[in-house]
């Protein structure tokens, strides 16, 4: 294992059940790379997502992030070690302003006792008067300033899903996990989303991992890409060799391998 | 330490308007006004705890006059049970005395409460594992059995009820000061959580719990937070009703009870501070001050009425998720006094 | 050891009875996923309805008087039961189009007729003196003209409210149903017990050393004759088929072209019989009181058997209800005081170690 790297998925298998949907996948992301995970539907992307962020726990092999294993850990701890995620179906808090979405994000380096909170001691004020500066800003970074009292419930699609990666940004991770950013969007949205991810990847210094299924997109801005099919591993590497491995265009087209 | 003298201030201030407004409000009005205030305070306090777990945290709790029940027993044990043990060697107990009536109660309401908070432990446990309605029918459970295991014991009567202290039921300022003191206390509570950063992780659990868990929020720790907080001030409540009643039967808790208290927070809307205790007096004032036959006798029928035309026009309660605060009334009201541009 | 088998088939006995209430909380639970807690209440009707044929509507004879009746006796019976059924049916019904629907599908306009009739029982409740028959005129009338009133503040309400899906919110309506028929009840029959006098001729059988009561046996077998027939609707009926349908898949079921809203009210009219056939043979054969309040403890214990079966389960319904009814007895037997309280421990302990129940399939939300 190189010295850079930040997240190891050694040989992960995941059984509902007697159904395998994940079946004893690695995978390896170094620090700073942006890296790709496609498949076709039910390939057990999310799930592989799930068994990173803590939702599940692997039924074998290991998770380690940042040297620490990640095995057994709740999902808030594991936030708390640097590493966010954003939501397939978009998963916001819809009754709260955006603002406040983002401020729930940003507690978790934050945290204040009950005491204080009922009493409102001088910590507290500081601590909240941090937290809204902190939101405030992270949201004009993302150009969401204008919206930061609109309730999420209430915003267009696509600044729905770039409030969910603020949101996932008020973490402060070092690898941030992007669950189908693009799904649902036109292919301007789409235009306008890989130069916020190239964007934010650069500002935050930022490792990035992704499921999507818009190739162009995945194409145009991953450095490495691992393939999934069926719950395995079928093909890793650079774009250009995705594009011309034949298990991967059979798995797409559905031809026969050979 | 600036903070902590302006603090202190304000707790001297609200005791002291609370000691005046109860000395003008015992020589002036009539002792039947004074129970119906009583009443109203106490119903205000379990609609605004029920609010911190139902409505804020987004749990469902239906038991909550299991935890009333609670407090009310564990204060009147300490008034009739333990207190006369203890008194012998600790003559400043003796009731009859200012000073002796308000650390007696002061007592009974630690106690109280802290069983209280105990309980809510235990009931907020299964909420850890259980969503929406199943969790309802849970907490729905715990209450009956609460009740149940009152009804069968001994000590404190069993059905016959339990007759707490009546000296204090004599001195009537002496608990409506603590009532109306405990709806301060568990109104800014509520309102110093909502207004903080910090208290937005409640609101979140009460949005999406998968979310909140993925963005940091210690769900479990808030979850149990509201359950033991939420209980453990209807236990206070509990204590200073067994002390304003002549007695207490498990009957005072049932099921009914319960779902009045919901019906207040869901009526004044499920989130809404403001809204549960305006709920909470008006549903206690209006049905003993309209001192109508009719509505007294149906007051139940007329309560459940309510309740189900609310959830089929107007689920989210008549304030919703909104606080109704003064100064904003009073902006909005300006805004519409202003000519459009 | 007898005593044991005595306790058990006591048991057995309140089981059946769990186990036909059950029924009906586990089909609705199955369609659309609502704890109808109204359905204690429905059985509570049950009871009423067999109440006033028995001492009021039928003319059932008195057999201590006329012995030779009891033929008469048992036919008239069997019309109450099916009046039981029928009546709880239609209440069901009511109960599901008008409090349940709405949360669903929002309003339609002609529930402003039944609102009406809502609005004019305080209306003419508050009419002053005037004779019962003069009263019921004034109500009629009040219900008709207040329900073509209501018809544009329906038509507003329907244009203006989405309805929101939420399971909560028809928790809550449920639980107010349940209050109103409750208190309502209070309120209509009053709140003094009333009995059913023997209208069957009781006989006891005595077997290895174990009492048989006929009415206890007349229980076990119209529950089983009731059980069976609904088996038989579930299985191999149309609407039977359909809904087991829509308890897999509501939307599923509705681009299948179900009518979905019709197969609903069938299952609730299909449950709600089957508590008043209950209600109407607890009341009958057990010497009971009948109260407004019948309803809740059982309803709540049914609801604890429906759980423990698996709710949404239909077999688990039946097994649940009998257990429950032994556990029960078995505790009765030995701390009568806490007959009451096992219901909800156990309750509490099933959905604590498998809240899917002991039939049931284990679900997990999709992240």
């Amino acid at each position: 294992m190189s010295q850079t790297g930040l997240l190891s998925i050694d040989s992960v298998t995941m059984r509902f059940g007697g159904l395998a949907a994940v079946s004893e996948v690695s995978v390896h992301v170094d620090k700073g790379e942006l890296i790709g995970l496609i498949g076709p539907n039910g390939a057990g992307k999310t799930t592989l997502f799930n068994l990173m962020t803590g939702v599940y726990t692997p039924s074998e092999g290991f998770v380690s992030f940042d040297g620490n294993s990640l095995n057994g850990r709740k999902p808030f701890e594991i936030v708390g070690s640097g590493m966010a995620r954003t939501f397939q179906n978009i998963r916001l808090f819809k009754a709260l302003t955006a603002l406040e979405n983002v401020k729930i994000a940003a507690n978790i380096h934050r945290q204040a006792s009950l005491f204080d909170v009922v009493l409102r001691t001088p910590r507290l004020l500081k601590l909240d008067a941090e937290i809204d500066a902190f939101s405030r800003d992270l949201l004009a970074q993302l150009d969401l300033a204008d919206v930061a009292d609109v309730r999420a419930s209430d915003l267009p699609y696509g600044l729905q899903r770039r409030l969910e990666i603020a949101r996932a940004l008020a973490t402060e991770p070092q690898l941030l996990l992007l669950d189908e950013p693009a799904a649902g969007m036109n292919p301007q949205e789409k235009a306008q989303l890989m130069g916020l991810i190239r964007q934010i990847r650069e500002r935050f210094s930022l490792t990035i991992l992704l499921i999507e299924h818009d190739m162009k997109l995945v194409m145009g801005i991953c450095e490495r890409i691992y393939v999934l099919e069926y719950g395995k591993l079928i093909a890793e590497g650079k774009p250009e060799e995705i594009q011309k491995n034949p298990k991967v265009i059979a798995a797409y087209l559905g031809e026969e391998t050979e | 330490m600036r903070w902590l003298l302006g603090r202190i201030g304000v707790v001297v201030l609200t005791c002291a308007i609370l000691l005046v407004a109860n000395r003008l409000i015992i020589d002036n009005i009539k002792e039947y006004y004074v129970s119906v205030l009583v009443l109203c305070g106490l119903y205000a306090t379990l609609a605004v705890s029920l609010n911190l777990i139902n409505g804020i945290t987004g749990q469902f709790s239906i038991g909550h006059a299991g935890f009333y029940a609670v407090g009310a027993y564990v204060g009147g044990a300490w008034t009739m049970l333990i207190r006369p043990l203890v008194v012998k060697s600790l003559p400043i107990l003796q009731t009859g005395t200012q000073i002796g009536d308000h650390l007696n109660l002061f007592i009974a309401l630690v106690l109280g409460t802290v069983c209280a908070g105990l309980t809510g432990l235990l009931v907020g446990l299964p909420s850890l594992r259980l969503r929406g309605d199943y969790l309802a029918i849970v907490t729905l459970g715990f209450g009956e059995v609460i009740r149940i295991v009152i009804l069968n014991m001994d000590v404190v009567g069993g059905p016959r009820g339990f007759t707490p202290i009546t000296e204090l039921v004599n001195n009537h300022g002496i608990p409506l000061v603590w009532i109306f003191g405990l709806l301060v206390v568990v109104v800014a509570f509520s309102r110093n959580l909502l207004k903080s950063a910090q208290g937005l992780k409640f609101l979140a659990v009460r949005e999406d719990e998968i979310a909140a868990d993925a963005m940091g929020v210690n769900t479990t720790r808030v979850k149990v937070t509201a359950f033991v907080i939420g209980s453990a001030f209807a236990g206070a409540a509990g204590v200073l009703y067994a002390h304003c009643q002549t007695g207490i039967t498990p009957d005072s808790f049932d099921m009914n009870t319960s779902i009045i208290i919901t019906t207040m927070v869901v009526l004044g809307g499920t989130g809404s501070i403001s809204g549960s205790l305006l709920a909470g007096i008006a549903l206690t004032a209006l049905p003993e001050l309209l001192r109508n036959d009719f509505i007294k006798e149906y007051r139940m029928v007329i309560f459940s009425t309510l309740l189900v035309v609310f959830m089929l026009t107007r689920p989210q309660g008549i304030f919703g998720h909104r606080e109704i605060a003064l100064p904003r009334f009073l902006r909005r009201l300006g805004r519409k006094g202003e000519p459009n541009p | 050891m007898q005593a044991l088998v005595q306790t058990l088939i006591y048991g057995v006995e309140t089981g059946a009875i769990y186990a036909l209430i059950a029924l009906g909380y586990t089909m609705v639970y199955g369609v659309l996923r609502l704890i109808n807690f109204a359905h204690g209440d429905v059985y509570m009707i049950g009871a009423f309805v067999g109440f006033f044929a028995c001492t009021q509507w039928l003319p059932f004879k008195d057999l201590s008087q006329h012995p030779e009746a009891a033929m008469l006796n048992v036919v008239l019976a069997l019309v109450t039961l099916l009046l039981s059924m029928l009546i709880c049916a239609l209440l069901g019904i009511t109960i599901e189009r008008f409090a349940y629907r709405p949360l669903r599908n929002g309003f339609r306009n002609a529930d402003a007729h039944f609102w009406g009739f809502v609005i004019a029982l305080p209306v003419t409740a508050f009419a002053g003196a005037m004779t019962t028959t003069k009263r019921q005129g004034v109500f009629l009338f009040a219900g008709v003209v207040i329900g073509f009133i209501m018809r544009p503040v329906m038509a507003y309400l329907a244009k203006r409210i989405k309805p929101s899906g939420s399971r909560l919110n028809a928790l809550i309506t449920a639980i107010g149903v349940s209050l109103m028929l409750e208190n309502g009840g209070i309120n209509i029959f009053g709140a003094d017990p009333k009995f059913i006098p023997d209208i069957l001729p009781k006989r006891q059988f005595n077997l290895f050393g174990l009492v048989f009561d006929s009415s206890g046996l007349i229980i076990l077998a119209i529950a089983a004759i009731l059980m069976a027939l609904l088996r038989y609707i579930v299985l191999y009926t149309r609407p039977g088929k359909a809904m087991r349908a829509i308890s897999h898949d509501i939307d599923a079921a509705k681009l299948m072209g179900i009518n979905t809203d019709r197969v609903i009210s069938f299952t609730f009219a299909l449950g709600a019989s089957l508590a008043g056939a209950a209600g109407f043979m607890v009341a009958a054969f057990t010497n009971i009181k009948v109260v407004p309040l019948f309803g809740l403890q059982p309803g709540l214990k049914a609801f604890v058997a429906a759980v423990l079966g698996g709710a949404g389960n239909i077999p688990g319904a039946t097994l649940g209800g009998l257990i429950m009814g032994v556990v029960e007895s078995l505790v009765a037997s030995k701390f009568p005081q806490w007959r009451d309280a096992v219901a909800f421990i156990l309750l509490i302990v099933i959905l604590l170690v498998r809240p899917a129940g002991l039939l049931g399939k284990n679900t997990a939300e999709k992240v």
